[in-house]
């Protein structure tokens, strides 16, 4: 009889703990964060004017031929303006090739926008109609994928890259991808 | 009491309306109903918690229009949303098929329920077992105090 009121006694303490178990493993997790379905897959074919020359067009051929990263932004993402200063900062220190995706833009915003903050971009893809983002699944500016030479997706960061970020999700993921890079130190 | 009716109707006329606020010429009726079921099974990526119908968020207003798109160029009901699952996911499916990923979802309350069955029975079974051996107890108590 003693054992069977230890036991009953025992059932709330037990569920709370699951439950604090459950609950303490959930608050690290972003529940509006998405995976990404393109990972392992290629970069979606598109053909896009130049952000900085409306008449010449890029294709997935002008991709560069060894990991890069592919920034998805836009003047009116308001996060975009807290990454953009960061993203300056990591194009001059590291030899990262960052292509950016002017995603649903006013062209001469983004360009202006551009020449005040800096350019990061090795070069600029106008995605004026938003195909390539939803080709991408993209859903929340500022959107960065890691892509290796052959265009294929890696990873993908929803949020701003800052300092932290930049160390310890892309770096690593980068360095994977690419030898030559093994040797670079973290940002400070 | 028929203005009662009338302005009943008339109420439940506007929970019928959405947020959407474009509206798209189809060219008959059942390429229209085809595109208010779709949009209204697809999440809206970005504000989880609404469909493409309800939200006016640009991603949705984008998603619709291409669901728009699809329908006029005569695309079925599974194209369109086997597209939309290659972008973004089971996520963006109000009804989301079954995978080994959500087995516990789908399961879980059958073997909840067949582990309360199974105790109930349990404990209903012993029930019985031990009421009797109570009355034997009871009839047999007496015999043994003599004995001791």
């Amino acid at each position: 009889m003693a054992n069977k009121k230890i036991l009953i006694t025992s059932i709330p303490i037990v569920i709370f703990t699951a439950l604090v178990i459950v609950f303490w493993f959930s608050l690290g997790s972003d529940p509006t964060e998405l995976p990404s379905q393109r990972i392992g897959k290629q970069v979606p074919e598109f053909r896009l004017s130049n952000l900085h020359n409306p008449e010449e067009t890029f294709t997935n051929q002008d991709l560069p031929k060894k990991p890069f990263l592919l920034n998805v932004w836009a003047t009116w993402c308001v996060s975009c303006h807290v990454e953009h200063p960061y993203l300056v900062k990591f194009a001059n220190q590291y030899p990262i090739p960052i292509i950016g995706l002017n995603y649903k833009d006013e062209r001469l915003d983004a360009l202006k926008y551009l020449q005040k903050g800096g350019d990061p971009y090795l070069f600029s893809i106008a995605d004026e109609e938003g195909t390539m983002g939803i080709d991408l699944g993209v859903y929340g500016a500022p959107e960065t994928f890691i892509v290796d030479g052959n265009g294929v997706i890696h990873d993908r960061y929803v949020g701003v890259i800052d300092d932290r970020v930049w160390n310890t999700v892309i770096l690593p993921k980068i360095k994977e991808l690419d030898p030559d890079l093994k040797e670079l130190e973290a940002a400070e | 009491m028929k203005k009662l009716i009338v302005i009943f109707c008339a109420l439940l006329m506007v929970q019928l309306a959405h947020a959407v606020i474009e509206t798209y010429e189809f060219d008959n009726e059942e390429q229209e109903k085809l595109y208010y079921e779709i949009i209204n099974e697809l999440r809206c990526p970005k504000c989880q918690n609404q469909t493409i119908a309800d939200s006016d968020a640009p991603l949705s207003r984008d998603l619709r229009y291409i669901v728009q798109q699809k329908i006029k160029a005569g695309e079925t009901k599974r194209q369109i949303l086997a597209y939309m699952q290659e972008r973004y996911g089971d996520f963006v499916l109000y009804d989301p098929p079954l995978q080994p990923a959500n087995y516990i979802l789908w399961f879980s309350p059958l073997i909840i329920f067949l582990i309360i069955l199974a105790v109930v029975v349990a404990r209903v079974g012993r029930r019985e077992v031990t009421s009797e051996e109570d009355d034997t107890d009871a009839n047999a108590s007496p015999s043994n105090d003599k004995g001791e």
